[in-house]
């Protein structure tokens, strides 16, 4: 566990539903400039956990250091204004408006001047910001002023990843970014996720498929029944050892908590 | 919560990557729907003044414009409540209710004009506001609400007449509304103030983007714009000045489409309420207090409501049991959807409200001057909606189509 310096860590983090332990005294990390892969079975926490850190749910144990200084999350905003930003799988963006508007919605740009609530949306500012970020993630979209319900899948996802680094965080959570993606698309998708590293961004990426997750992540962590069953350096480990962890068979990682 | 919005990540992983320039797309989904819409109005000319050549006379047209004012000021806050997807069924009757306000307060209690007109139109910004506030914090539909405002409206408006039942508006400043006509000179300076205020907008936007060292329309482009705009504008202005002049009523209808349209397609609150109707729920994770946007809209359409039922008053000089009622509402909502407005929301422009109200104005007017009937002058302008519908939807598949295949 790479516990020096790291931009976001968790220490024995428990979340509970009722009668379901959702998470059990789960440790994890990230640091800068890392995409830690999240996997586990359906139902093992990883999506719990990634809320836990987005201020979705509030964890019942447990501490949230942040670029090493304890953190209380309790609603999404919280974690924003910190600079975790969280893309989730449904991508949450307006189908109906272009590719400027989605990115800055809900942050638009208005010109300068008195009367915030009549002053004319500033476009010319908002299509540059936006066409700079796009570009410094190597990110090609037909036009910048295309509706983004005609974009394929790919280009929605990097839409909404763009998005999230508007605020300039620290720390993007990814869930399920190549979920019902194409082989083309997907391989987009995981490159803007290694643009992302190069930026020194704590990337967390949650995924099903382990080839992609071995293809972009540098470490990967295992969850299990709400355990965190296994830690591994991407380098060196084979998936056999990542799916035996994630099914509770055989050996699991150096984090081994396992109990058959 | 809107079905048009919903495209799966499965289905868009399916599309092959997109080639058709952004210019292409604009011409077709945007543009061309407009004018489509033209070309339909041009026809419906066609075919009346080859019926009655009196339809495309300065007179008619004229007439044609008053008879437009009040459903394309209702038209303009329903355009609002499209783009949310809602829909807001209580706008004839507060238009009514409203009118009955302006009148019992001038007539009855003394009131003067001008505070009888704004506490008219502050009873439709409160209707909106509860009906809004109803919708949206108990997640009633916008249907009901609505319908039960609709009906409850019009009670109102019994109430506030009282037993006369029709109370005849005779001060100047409220009758002044809709019969006031301005003088030739006054007509061409308005005109030319329109020709050098587009060209002025067109200039600057076109310098921000260069400046900003964004991809900006051609030259030529920008001076066709100016040069069609110029030309609407110069020979409506000649033809309404070689009958009475230019009309009080348009230019109020004008003004409220123009700062409309601003607020929707150039402000953060427009921005919003497109939002809202493409995603209500990506709109509240970008915080975007959905709620707030909503009950705006709602009070924008009941003011816009009362607006329009005021201007109906003037030109009726009396407020009566029906004001406000019949096929008012369904014209002031047919009309948008007619001119381009998607019933589904996120689509659509205030321009519309205008170009509806037109061409539903022609057809009524055209077949009033052939001295149809209402069952015909029903009948054919339930066909144009519909037909209008249908274009629109064969043209979105089309678009669906090509763009996203």
């Amino acid at each position: 566990m790479s516990s020096d310096g790291a931009l976001l860590e968790l220490q024995e983090v428990s979340k509970r539903f009722g009668p379901v332990q959702a998470l059990d005294r789960v440790d994890f990390a990230v640091n800068a400039g890392e995409v830690v892969g999240l996997v586990g079975d359906n139902g093992a926490g990883k999506s719990t956990l990634v809320k836990t850190i987005a201020g979705i749910h509030s964890a019942d144990e447990g501490s949230i250091r942040f670029e090493g200084n304890e953190i209380k999350v309790s609603k999404p905003q919280d974690a924003t204004q910190l600079g975790i930003a969280t893309v989730y799988q449904d991508l949450a963006l307006c189908d109906n408006l272009d590719v400027v508007a989605n990115i800055f919605l809900g942050q638009e740009e208005i010109s300068p001047g008195p009367g915030e609530a009549t002053r004319q949306l500033d476009e010319a500012k908002m299509e540059h910001r936006a066409g700079e970020l796009l570009s410094s993630l190597a990110v090609t979209i037909p036009s910048m002023r295309t509706e983004v319900g005609t974009l394929s899948g790919g280009q929605r996802q990097q839409v909404a990843v763009a998005r999230s680094l508007l605020g300039e965080p620290r720390v993007v959570l990814l869930d399920e970014p190549t979920a019902a993606l194409g082989v083309p698309q997907t391989k987009q998708v995981l490159e803007l996720i290694g643009r992302l590293r190069e930026r020194g961004l704590g990337v967390v990426v949650i995924s099903h498929n382990l080839s992609n997750i071995f293809e972009v992540a540098d470490r990967i962590v295992v969850l299990r029944l709400g355990k965190a069953t296994g830690d591994f350096q991407a380098e060196g480990t084979t998936e056999e050892h990542v799916v035996a962890a994630i099914t509770g068979v055989g050996e699991a990682g150096n984090g081994n908590k396992e109990e058959g | 919560m809107k079905g048009e919005g919903a495209a799966t990540p499965a289905s868009a992983a399916g599309r092959l990557s997109f080639v058709n320039g952004e210019s292409v797309r604009r011409l077709v989904q945007g543009d061309l729907a407009s004018a489509r819409v033209v070309l339909g109005l041009v026809v419906i000319w066609i075919i009346f003044q080859s019926q009655n050549d009196r339809f495309l006379s300065a007179e008619n047209l004229t007439n044609l414009m008053l008879q437009i004012t009040a459903i394309g000021l209702i038209s303009v806050g329903i355009v609002y409540v499209l783009l949310l997807g809602e829909i807001d069924l209580s706008v004839g009757a507060v238009s009514g209710l409203a009118a009955g306000v302006m009148a019992v307060l001038n007539v009855k209690h003394g009131w003067s004009p001008y505070l009888a007109i704004v506490a008219a139109i502050l009873v439709g910004t409160a209707i909106g506001l509860l009906q809004g506030s109803l919708f949206s914090r108990f997640a009633i539909p916008s249907f009901v609400v609505t319908l039960a405002g609709l009906l409850a409206w019009q009670g109102a408006l019994l109430q506030v007449l009282g037993s006369t039942g029709t109370i005849n508006l005779t001060n100047p400043k409220i009758t002044g509304l809709a019969n006031t006509f301005y003088s030739d000179a006054f007509g061409w300076i308005f005109c030319a103030l329109v020709i050098a205020g587009f060209a002025a907008v067109v200039l600057f936007g076109h310098r921000r983007r260069v400046a900003a060292g964004l991809a900006a329309e051609s030259v030529p482009t920008l001076v066709f714009r100016v040069a069609l705009v110029a030309t609407i504008s110069i020979v409506a202005v000649a033809v309404l000045n070689s009958d009475r002049g230019v009309p009080l009523a348009l230019l109020i209808l004008l003004a409220f489409v123009v700062g409309m349209e601003y607020v929707v397609k150039r402000t953060r609150f427009g921005r919003h309420v497109y939002a809202v109707g493409g995603s209500a729920e990506a709109a509240r994770r970008a915080g975007i207090r959905v709620n707030a946007v909503r009950v705006t809209v709602f009070a924008i359409a009941g003011s816009m409501a009362a607006i329009g039922g005021i201007m109906a008053a003037s030109r009726l000089l009396a407020v009566n049991q029906g004001s406000g009622g019949s096929e008012l509402l369904l014209l002031a909502i047919a009309g948008p959807v007619i001119a381009g407005t998607s019933l589904f929301g996120g689509r659509g422009s205030v321009w519309t409200a205008l170009l509806g109200a037109l061409v539903i104005g022609s057809i009524s007017n055209g077949m009033d001057l052939l001295a149809l009937s209402s069952a015909v002058k029903f009948m054919v302008t339930g066909g144009v909606l519909l037909l209008a519908v249908l274009v629109d939807a064969i043209a979105r598949q089309q678009r669906q189509a090509a763009g996203r295949v």
